[in-house]
C-alpha cells in the first residue's frame, strides 16, 4: 500500500494542481488581453480555490462514477472495504456507507473544533490583560474570523455527522437516497478547511461577518475565505436535500411521519432552512469575490459611475447575510435540541412529553427563522420603519422555544432517572441554552439592543445559545451513541469528569462574557481600556531615590472579567481534549457494550454493535409509538417483516 | 458553479445508479425514480433562493435618487432575440422528451440537437451583444462589470444564469449521446426526463430575470 492510494493524499495533490491550473488560467487571460503584470492575485486566488477544489474532489475520487456515467457506464455502488487494502482506509478515501460517511463527518467536525479552539485560546490570551501583549491587530482580527468561521464548520459538519450516521439508521433504510452525491457533499468540505488553513496565512480582517466596505478591500486572504464558505454551503445543499428525501421516501412500514424518531423531525426542520437560505450565503460571498476581483459595485458606495446611475450598497450585504446567517442559528441549534429530546425520555424512562408539539415546534422555529433577519441590523441605519416588526417576529421565535423547554420538563417531570454521561450533557445543554434564550429578549428589543448592540453581550448571548444548542447536545450524542458506533464503552468517570469540568466553566465565560459587555466591553477589539468599568484597585507610586516608582499596576474589574472568561475558556478547551482521548482511548480499552446499553426502543440499538455493513437484514416494520417508555408490553419496531403484505 | 452541474447530475444519477442493486429492475426503478424525482425538485427549490436573492439585489440597487425603480438602457433587439431564441429551445426539449417517451428516437435526436443548438445561439449572443466578450464587428456592448450597480447586477444576473445554460448544454450533450448509445427507452429514461426539467428549470428563471433586466423602471442613460 502506498501513500498514493489514500484519496486523501490523492485529493490534497489535486487540490494543489487544480489551484496552480488556476493560477496559470490568469496569467494566460491576461497575457492574451495584452496586459503587462499577467499576475493578479485577486483573480488568481479566487480561480484557484475554485480550481483546487474541484482538483481535490477529482482527486479523492468523488466524482469517479459521475464520469463514468457520462461515458454511458453504470458501475454498482461498491460496499465494504476497499480491496487489497486495509479496512481503516476507506475513512480516508472514498466510500458510500452512510455509517463511514457519518463517521467522516463527525471526526472532521473535531478537527474544525480544534481549529476553531484553539483560535479562541490564542486570542483570549491576549484579551486576559489590557494592553497588547503577543499579538498585531490584523492578526488579531484574522484569528477571530477563522475562530468563528471554522466553529461554524464544525457545527456544519457535526449536523452532517449526526445525520448521516443516524437519520437512514432511525428510518431502518439501507443508506441514504443517494450515496454518491452523500460522499461528494462530505468531502467537498475538507478542501474548503484547507482554503480557510489558507486564509490564516494570508489575512483578512473583517471577522466572520464579512462587512463591506472593509471587505471589498485589504488583503487577499478574503477569496480563500469566501471560497472556503461557499463550499461549505454547497455541502449544507446537497446534504440536506439527500436527508428530505431519504426521511419522506424510506421509511418502513407503519412509521409515519408521527412515528418517526424525533431527532428527524429536528433534522426535516433543519434540512428545509439548510437547502434554501444557504443559497443566500453562497450568492453574498460569491458577490464579495467579484466586487473585489472585477470592481463590481454591488456593496460599495463609491464604486460606480458617476452622475445619475446607481451605485453598491453596504446594507444590501447585511440583508444577504443574515437571510442565511440568522436561519444558520437554527441549523445548528435545531438538530441538537433535537439530541435533548431523543435522549431525555431513555434516561427518565418515561415517554416524550408532546411529541407533536416538539415536532411542529421545530418546523415554527424554523418557519420564523426566515422573517427575524433585521434584528442584526437595529444599528446599521436602515429604514426605522423596520425595527419594529423584526422585534416582533424575533420575541414571537420563544414560544416554540418556549414549548420544547416545557416537553423536557415534562418528560423528567417524576421519571426514573439516571446520569449517565449523556444524560449529563443533556441537561447541562437545557441550563446553558437557557441563558442563551433568557438573554436574547433583551437583545431583539430595539431600545436595549441600540445599547448592547456591539458588546460582548451579544457574544455572551450567542456562544450561550450555540453551545446550549447545539455544542453540549452534541458532546451528549456522541457520548450517547458511541457505543452503538464502536462496540465499546466510553470511560465513564473521565465523562463525568469532562462534564463537570465544562459546564460550570461555561457558565461563568457566558455570564462573564455578558457581564464585561454591560461595562462596556465592545466585541471584536484587540485591546481595551484598563479603567473600563473602574479600577479595583488603583496604581500605587512610591517616591524611592527621589523618583517615583510604580509599584502596582492596578486591576481595571473589566480586566478581571476578562481573566475570569480566558480561565473558563482554557477549561472548556482541555475538558474537551479529555473527551478526545477519552473516545480514541476507549476504541481500544473500553468494555464490550453489547447492543442495548441505553436500553433505548430506537431501531438503531436492536441491531449489533457495532452495525455491519447492511445495517438491516431484513427490512423491518413499525408497530407502536417510539417513545413509551415504561408502559408494559409496548413495543416500536419489529424486527421481522410484517406477515402478509408482500410490498 | 460548476458544483452546479454535478448536482443536477447527482440527482438525475440516482436511476442509472439503482440499475444494478439488489431487487427485480422495474420495481426498484420505480423507487429510484420517486427519490430522482424529488431530489431535483428539491434542487430547484433551494435555486429559487440563488435567484430571489439576485432579484433582491436588482430591486434594491437600482434605485434613483426619489426610491423609483430604474434600469439601464440596453439594447432590447438583442434581450428579445435572446428570449425567443430560449422559449423555443423550451418547446424543442420538450419534443425531444416526447420522443423518447414513445420510443421514437429520431425526434428525440432532432429535438435534443435543436435544444442544443438554440441554446448555444442564447449563450453566445449574451456573450456577444450583452458582455462584449466577443468581438463583433460595428457593435460595441453597453456595459462594463465595473460600471456601477447597473454593470454589477446585469453581469452578475446574465452571468449566474449563463452558467446555467452551460451546465444545462453539457448536460444535453451527455444525455443525447447516451440516448444514441440506446440507454434509454420509453419506460425508463430518467436521464431525459432530467435534462428536460433542467431545461425547462432554466427557461423559467429566464423569464423572471429578462423584463427585471429589460424591461421595468424607467430607463437610465449612462
Ligand atoms: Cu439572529
Amino acid at each position: 500500500m502506498t501513500l498514493m492510494s489514500l484519496g486523501l493524499v490523492r485529493g490534497l495533490v489535486g487540490q494543489v494542481v487544480g489551484t496552480l491550473i488556476g493560477f496559470a488560467l490568469i496569467i494566460i487571460g491576461r497575457l492574451l488581453m495584452g496586459y503587462d503584470d499577467p499576475w493578479y492575485a485577486e483573480g488568481a486566488w479566487a480561480l484557484g480555490s475554485v480550481f483546487g477544489t474541484l482538483g481535490f474532489l477529482v482527486g479523492v475520487g468523488a466524482m469517479d462514477d459521475w464520469f463514468q456515467w457520462m461515458v454511458g457506464r453504470f458501475p454498482p455502488i461498491h460496499h465494504g472495504p476497499p480491496k487489497g487494502k486495509p479496512a481503516w482506509t476507506r475513512y480516508f478515501g472514498v466510500d458510500y456507507n452512510h455509517k463511514i460517511i457519518g463517521i467522516q463527518y463527525g471526526v472532521t467536525s473535531l478537527v474544525a473544533l480544534m481549529i476553531g479552539g484553539g483560535c479562541a485560546v490564542v486570542f483570549r490570551t491576549e484579551l486576559a490583560r489590557s494592553g497588547l501583549q503577543f499579538l498585531s491587530p490584523e492578526l488579531y482580527n484574522t484569528l477571530i474570523g477563522i475562530h468563528g468561521w471554522a466553529a461554524l464548520a464544525s457545527i456544519l459538519l457535526g449536523v452532517g455527522a449526526m445525520a448521516n450516521y443516524l437519520v437512514p439508521l432511525m428510518v431502518g433504510a439501507d443508506d441514504m437516497a443517494f450515496p454518491r452525491l452523500n460522499a461528494f457533499a462530505y468531502w467537498i468540505n475538507v478542501p474548503a478547511i484547507m482554503l480557510l488553513l489558507g486564509s490564516l496565512v494570508m489575512n483578512w480582517d473583517s471577522g466572520w461577518t464579512f462587512y463591506p466596505p472593509l471587505s471589498t478591500r485589504g488583503s487577499v486572504g478574503y477569496q480563500l475565505a469566501f471560497y472556503s464558505i461557499y463550499m461549505i454551503g454547497l455541502s449544507s445543499i446537497l446534504g440536506s436535500i439527500n436527508i428530505i428525501v431519504t426521511m419522506l421516501l424510506m421509511r418502513p412500514k407503519g412509521m409515519s411521519l408521527f412515528r418517526m424518531p424525533i431527532f428527524c423531525w429536528a433534522m426535516l426542520a433543519t434540512s428545509l432552512l439548510q437547502m434554501t437560505a444557504t443559497q443566500t450565503i453562497g450568492q453574498a460571498v460569491l458577490m464579495l469575490s467579484l466586487e473585489r476581483a472585477l470592481g463590481m459595485g454591488y456593496f460599495d458606495p463609491v464604486s460606480g459611475l458617476a452622475t445619475a446611475t446607481p451605485n453598491g450598497d453596504p446594507i444590501l450585504f447585511q440583508h444577504i447575510f443574515w437571510f442565511y446567517s440568522h436561519p444558520a442559528v437554527y441549523i445548528f441549534v435545531l438538530p441538537g435540541l433535537g439530541i435533548i429530546s431523543e435522549i431525555l425520555p431513555v434516561f427518565a424512562r418515561k415517554p416524550l412529553f408532546g411529541y407533536r408539539w416538539i415536532a411542529m415546534s421545530s418546523l415554527a422555529i424554523a418557519l420564523v427563522g426566515f422573517l427575524v433577519w433585521g434584528h442584526h441590523m437595529f444599528t446599521s441605519g436602515y429604514s426605522p420603519y423596520l425595527r419594529i416588526p423584526f422585534m416582533l417576529s424575533t420575541l414571537l421565535v420563544a414560544v416554540p422555544t418556549g414549548v420544547k423547554f416545557f416537553s423536557w420538563l415534562g418528560t423528567l417531570w417524576g421519571g426514573k432517572l439516571t446520569f449517565p454521561t449523556p444524560m449529563l450533557f443533556a441537561l447541562g445543554a437545557i441550563s446553558v441554552f437557557l441563558i442563551g434564550g433568557l438573554s436574547g429578549p433583551v437583545l431583539a428589543t430595539v431600545t436595549t439592543d441600540l445599547y448592547l448592540h456591539d458588546t460582548y453581550f451579544v457574544v455572551g448571548h450567542f456562544h450561550a445559545t450555540i453551545f446550549g444548542g447545539f455544542v453540549f447536545p452534541f458532546f451528549a450524542a456522541l457520548y450517547f451513541w458511541y457505543p452503538k458506533i464502536t462496540g465499546r464503552m466510553y470511560n465513564e468517570t473521565l465523562g463525568k469528569i469532562h462534564f463537570w469540568l465544562m459546564t460550570p466553566a461555561f457558565w461563568m465565560m457566558s455570564l462573564g462574557q455578558m457581564t464585561v459587555g454591560t461595562m462596556g466591553m465592545r466585541r471584536r477589539i484587540a485591546d481595551y481600556e484598563q479603567a473600563l468599568g473602574g479600577m479595583i484597585n488603583d496604581p500605587v507610586t512610591v517616591v524611592r531615590d527621589g523618583a517615583n516608582v510604580l509599584i502596582s499596576h492596578g486591576l481595571g474589574k473589566v480586566e478581571v472579567g476578562h481573566i475570569i472568561i480566558t480561565i473558563a475558556g482554557f477549561t472548556i478547551a482541555f475538558s474537551v481534549l479529555l473527551m478526545i482521548y477519552n473516545l480514541f482511548n476507549s476504541l481500544d480499552v473500553g468494555e464490550l457494550a453489547g447492543n442495548n446499553p441505553w436500553r433505548s426502543r430506537s431501531p438503531e440499538w436492536q441491531i449489533p454493535s457495532p452495525i455491519p455493513e447492511h445495517s438491516y437484514p431484513t427490512p423491518i416494520t413499525v408497530v407502536g409509538e417510539p417513545y413509551d417508555y415504561g408502559l408494559a408490553g409496548s413495543t416500536y419496531v419489529s424486527m421481522t417483516p410484517a406477515p402478509g403484505g408482500d410490498d | 458553479m460548476s458544483a452546479h452541474v454535478t448536482a443536477a447530475h447527482g440527482a438525475a444519477h440516482g436511476a442509472g445508479a439503482h440499475e444494478d442493486s439488489h431487487g427485480d429492475g422495474a420495481h426498484s426503478y420505480a423507487i429510484h425514480l420517486q427519490h430522482s424525482r424529488l431530489g431535483l425538485w428539491l434542487f430547484f427549490i433551494s435555486e429559487i433562493f440563488l435567484f430571489g436573492a439576485l432579484l433582491a439585489a436588482r430591486f434594491y440597487l437600482w434605485r434613483d435618487d426619489h426610491g423609483a425603480i430604474v434600469r439601464p438602457e440596453l439594447d432590447q433587439v438583442v434581450g428579445l432575440i435572446v428570449t425567443g431564441v430560449l422559449l423555443l429551445s423550451s418547446w424543442s426539449m420538450n419534443m425531444a422528451e416526447t420522443g423518447m417517451e414513445y420510443d421514437d428516437r429520431r425526434t428525440f435526436s432532432i429535438g435534443m440537437i435543436s435544444t442544443f443548438i438554440l441554446g448555444s445561439i442564447f449563450l453566445v449572443g449574451v456573450m456577444i451583444f450583452e458582455w462584449g466578450l466577443i468581438p463583433f464587428p460595428g457593435y460595441t456592448a453597453h456595459l462594463k462589470p465595473w460600471d456601477g450597480a447597473f454593470g454589477a447586477i446585469v453581469f452578475g444576473m446574465t452571468g449566474i444564469h449563463a452558467l446555467h445554460v452551460l451546465s444545462g448544454l453539457i448536460f444535453i450533450a451527455i444525455v443525447w449521446r447516451l440516448g444514441r448509445l440506446g440507454h434509454y427507452s420509453g419506460e425508463q429514461h430518467w436521464g431525459v426526463e432530467a435534462c428536460a426539467i433542467y431545461w425547462h428549470y432554466v427557461d423559467l428563471v429566464w423569464i423572471f430575470f429578462y423584463p427585471a433586466i429589460y424591461l421595468i423602471g424607467h430607463a437610465v442613460h449612462h
